[in-house]
């Protein structure tokens, strides 16, 4: 596997009943290409809050994932209203999620952290306006 | 324990069996769907009240052996055929959370 892989998707913004597909579809992928288990659940989780917030936050987006021999590259890209303040974002338990999107499970303030605690890298740039673009890897070895 | 198993006790109705076979390891509790990603293992049955169709991503993803919906949650027609669609157990409790974790306890 000395190509890199790619896998594109769109996020659809306006479905909740799908949320979550992408990151599904990539389970099914990386199993296909015989990753490690532990890999596999590391990507998808850090993959279905990122796409899971570009759904409820961004009105939906497009995300690709890079498989190289090193690492799983996870880059989410959506054009919604930007993150104010990263630093304050990335806090346990701060969400500005409504009532209804809580009233579903989400909404707890953990997604952030979460792509935090299971990528070996994560990078965020957003700008308010704009939308908001971010990058996130998982080592392979 | 099986899935299978679990889903023939006194107050369990199994709603969806794709894996029956499939072992139970452990248990999560939690209705937080980002918790439950965070947090549950592997082969661990989740047990929820919450009953909207992103539970299936979220048992998917995290690998869980099965759903496990307490308090007698009703669900849709329209998740049930998604999961067995995705290959995802589904187990209904008329126990409360409590009680079908203490339940599950005697088997782990
Ligand atoms: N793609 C995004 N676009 C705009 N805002 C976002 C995006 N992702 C996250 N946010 C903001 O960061 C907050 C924290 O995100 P997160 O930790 O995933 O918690 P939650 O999604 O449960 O609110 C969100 O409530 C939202 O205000
Ligand atoms: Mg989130």
């Amino acid at each position: 596997m000395s190509e890199i892989l790619n896998f594109h998707f769109d996020v659809d913004g306006d479905d909740f009943t799908s949320a979550g597909k992408a990151s599904v579809q990539v389970k099914k992928n990386l199993r296909q290409l015989g990753l490690p288990p532990e890999i596999i659940r590391r990507v998808s989780i850090a993959m279905y809050e990122g796409e899971i917030n570009m759904v409820i936050h961004a009105g939906g987006g497009k995300a690709d994932v890079n498989v190289t021999e090193e690492y799983v590259e996870i880059l989410l890209c959506d054009n919604g209203p930007g993150i104010k303040d990263v630093e304050q974002a990335m806090q346990e338990g701060f969400s500005t999620a409504t009532d209804n999107i809580r009233s579903l499970g989400f909404g707890a303030g953990m997604g952030l952290p979460n792509m935090k605690r299971y990528s070996d890298y994560m990078d965020i740039k957003s700008k308010v306006g704009e939308g908001t673009d971010i990058t996130m890897r998982v080592n392979i070895n | 324990m099986t899935v299978e198993s679990l889903a023939k006790l006194d107050g369990m109705t199994p709603l969806v069996l794709c894996e029956p076979e499939r072992e139970i390891d452990g248990v999560y509790i939690g209705d937080l769907l980002s918790w439950v990603m965070g947090n549950a293992s592997s082969g661990d049955a989740w047990i929820t009240i919450m009953s909207n169709i992103n539970i299936l991503a979220v048992a998917s993803l995290s690998d869980v052996s099965t759903i496990v919906l307490a308090e007698g949650v009703a669900l849709e027609e329209a998740v049930i055929a998604t999961a067995k669609e995705k290959g995802i157990n589904i187990i209904s409790s008329e126990l409360s959370t409590f009680e079908t974790a203490v339940l599950l306890s005697h088997f782990l």
